[in-house]
């Protein structure tokens, strides 16, 4: 009888707080409890950015309303929509972050080959001055190059922007060239040597050979270049000043848009600036962005592992 | 070909190879010289000088060291906010990292709804940006909710010796706010737990290790070089955020009718040699820390 009943207590102990083969009940309940708790936490200030951007300007007053409104309000929406002037400023956005983007992984990818494939002289060099470009912060070279592109009446002019990606120094290039390094000598050889003995040049097999059997580390590039690009607003503002505006670029004068539009004096006390639009335009600014991401998710969630960045 | 012809033939194969190496590398170095090298030596040149800007360029007076020692003496300003960047630095790399390792450790078990949880861990990476986080932290949205506002915690923070209390205050407003610079650590760390040889835990377990020891003794030193990628990481992105109060400071003076660009220049560099010995001493600690553990 004590033999059967102690089995028995195993079992359920096993059931509860799991053997070598199995998580338990216990470990699996805390383990969720946790994740949630911080997922929570985590997630606060969205949440808190979405359940602000519906409430009407009552339910902002009232102090029982928290996180569910008493109706679902687009007023917010229809007056952020209108101060972020938002088809032109997404446009303008989509441009700026992808023309720069594809230029700088194409680029990137040419680079990390280089570095990976061939020896010569420097090559360290070379790396130790990538790394360099990553840590230089960019308010230690952005004034003379602000300068210059004035001289050259390129100021508000997206090509500010371009240029520098196009030679491998746009926002982050050193992360790319280094993911793609990776990338490319982790990659085996075979395949490019059979071509080079058939007499294919160097460039027509980086073309043909190297670049599609890439394309993970290619669309790991793009994909964070985009979404990098797009919240980079440092950069942006300077150089495009007076010319193009992004979507960032406008929220960050948003109040002073609104005023433009909504002069206080003129609109009654409901349409006056409240937190729920500034939440409203917030969340529109982000709403592209969440779109790719959950479109994309896998690309970004796996991206360390396809591409092999952290190395050995 | 002759056997005497053949050094000469291996030579120009090695000289062939070099070229077609700078080929490829080419664009990037004319890149270097001409959006960082160039600009970065141009940068220097303006912390040295009065700069002016007039209607054809700029024009600049030689001032030797005066825009280096008026921003570390005569600023009212910037020598406080780049100690409270280096405090608000030390407080935030460690956060960083031991919220990623746990978060790395936990999506790292098998369970399901794995994947939903990795993509919300992962999601600011995709969100932030300066203007979406100043909302944001106008909107007290970032400070550990339910803790940051309450009477007792102010209470508390009043009590505190003033050299605390910055990083104290800090911790609590933007507490999620550092958490969210964690979304590529955790991948990272995901990255090389998942290369962790199984069969050292096997091995360990039928030694009679617990959990806790084998933590300690085999996944914190696999740990130890992605610790190292992570804590360079975290420096560097939170150094360049544009939120970032130094850099904020450093960009409204460029442009203020006081400050001017030669100062600004000047601050940068300062700037620039903080950055870079909170880089080293973390750099130092942790292949120290790194080195210890593999022993």
């Amino acid at each position: 009888m004590a033999f059967v009943s102690r089995s028995a207590v195993d079992s359920v102990r096993g059931f509860l707080f799991g053997s070598r083969s199995r998580r338990g009940l216990v470990p699996t309940a805390v383990l969720y409890a946790l994740l949630i708790t911080i997922g929570f936490v985590y997630m606060y200030p969205l949440l808190f950015m979405f359940a602000t951007s519906i409430k009407s300007p009552s339910d902002l007053l009232n102090p029982m309303v928290q996180w569910v409104p008493t109706e679902l309000f687009l007023g917010n929406y229809e007056k952020a929509f209108r101060v972020l002037n938002y088809p032109r400023t997404l446009l303008a956005s989509i441009l700026v972050s992808v023309i720069p983007s594809v230029l700088q992984t194409f680029v990137a990818s040419l680079v990390g080959y280089g570095l990976a494939r061939y020896r010569f002289r420097g090559k360290s060099l070379v790396l130790l001055l990538i790394l360099a470009t990553f840590i230089i912060p960019p308010q230690n070279t952005v004034i003379p190059q602000m300068l210059t592109y004035r001289n050259l009446g390129l100021l508000g002019n997206p090509l500010a922007l371009i240029l520098p990606a196009t030679l491998g120094q746009g926002y982050r290039s050193a992360i790319f060239i280094l993911i793609f390094y990776q990338f490319f000598l982790s990659l085996p050889k075979v395949l490019e040597e059979s071509a080079r003995l058939d007499g294919a040049s160097d460039l027509r097999i980086f073309f043909t050979i190297a670049m599609p059997n890439a394309l993970p580390a290619y669309i790991v590039s793009l994909v964070f270049s985009i979404v990098w690009y797009w919240n980079e607003t440092f950069l942006t503002s300077i150089f495009l000043e007076g010319g193009v505006t992004t979507l960032p670029m406008q929220l960050s004068r948003f109040a002073q848009a609104y005023e433009n539009l909504y002069p206080p004096g003129m609109v009654n006390i409901f349409d006056r600036l409240n937190e729920a639009v500034k939440m409203s335009g917030t969340f529109l600014n982000i709403l592209p962005l969440l779109v790719m991401y959950f479109i994309l998710q896998r690309w970004f969630v796996e991206s360390v592992e396809r591409t092999g960045i952290t190395g050995e | 070909m002759t056997t005497r012809d053949l050094p000469r033939a291996r030579l120009t194969l090695r000289l062939r190879e070099a070229l077609q190496g700078y080929g490829f590398v080419a664009v990037w170095i004319v890149g270097f010289l001409l959006f960082t090298m160039w600009p970065l030596a141009e940068t220097f040149r303006y912390s040295v000088n009065q700069v002016t800007v007039i209607a054809t360029g700029i024009k600049m007076e030689f001032v030797q060291w005066a825009n280096y020692t008026r921003a570390l003496f005569t600023d009212p300003n910037f020598v406080e906010l780049l100690i409270g960047y280096t405090v608000e630095t030390l407080v935030s790399v460690p956060i960083v990292l031991i919220f990623s390792m746990i978060i790395a450790l936990f999506l790292n078990q098998n369970f399901r709804l794995k994947g939903l949880f990795r993509t919300i861990f992962f999601l600011p990476v995709v969100i932030t940006s300066g203007p979406v986080i100043r909302e944001l932290t106008a909107q007290g949205a970032t400070s550990a909710p339910g803790i940051a506002n309450l009477p007792a915690v102010a209470d508390f923070l009043t009590q505190l010796p003033r050299a605390l209390r910055g990083p104290a205050e800090y911790l609590l407003t933007s507490f999620i706010l550092i958490l969210w610079f964690s979304g590529v650590q955790i991948l990272i760390y995901l990255a090389s737990l998942q290369k962790v040889d199984k069969s050292l835990y096997e091995a360990a377990a039928v030694d009679g290790a617990s959990g806790w020891e084998m933590f300690w003794k085999i996944t914190l030193p696999s740990l130890s070089t992605a610790t190292v990628i992570n804590a360079v990481y975290t420096i560097i992105t939170l150094s360049h955020f544009s939120e970032n109060k130094v850099v904020r400071y450093v960009y409204d003076q460029t442009y203020d009718v006081h400050g001017g660009i030669g100062f600004a220049s000047a601050m940068s560099f300062l700037y620039l040699t903080a950055m870079l010995v909170l880089l080293g001493i973390i750099y130092v600690l942790l292949t120290q820390w790194a080195k210890k553990g593999r022993r």
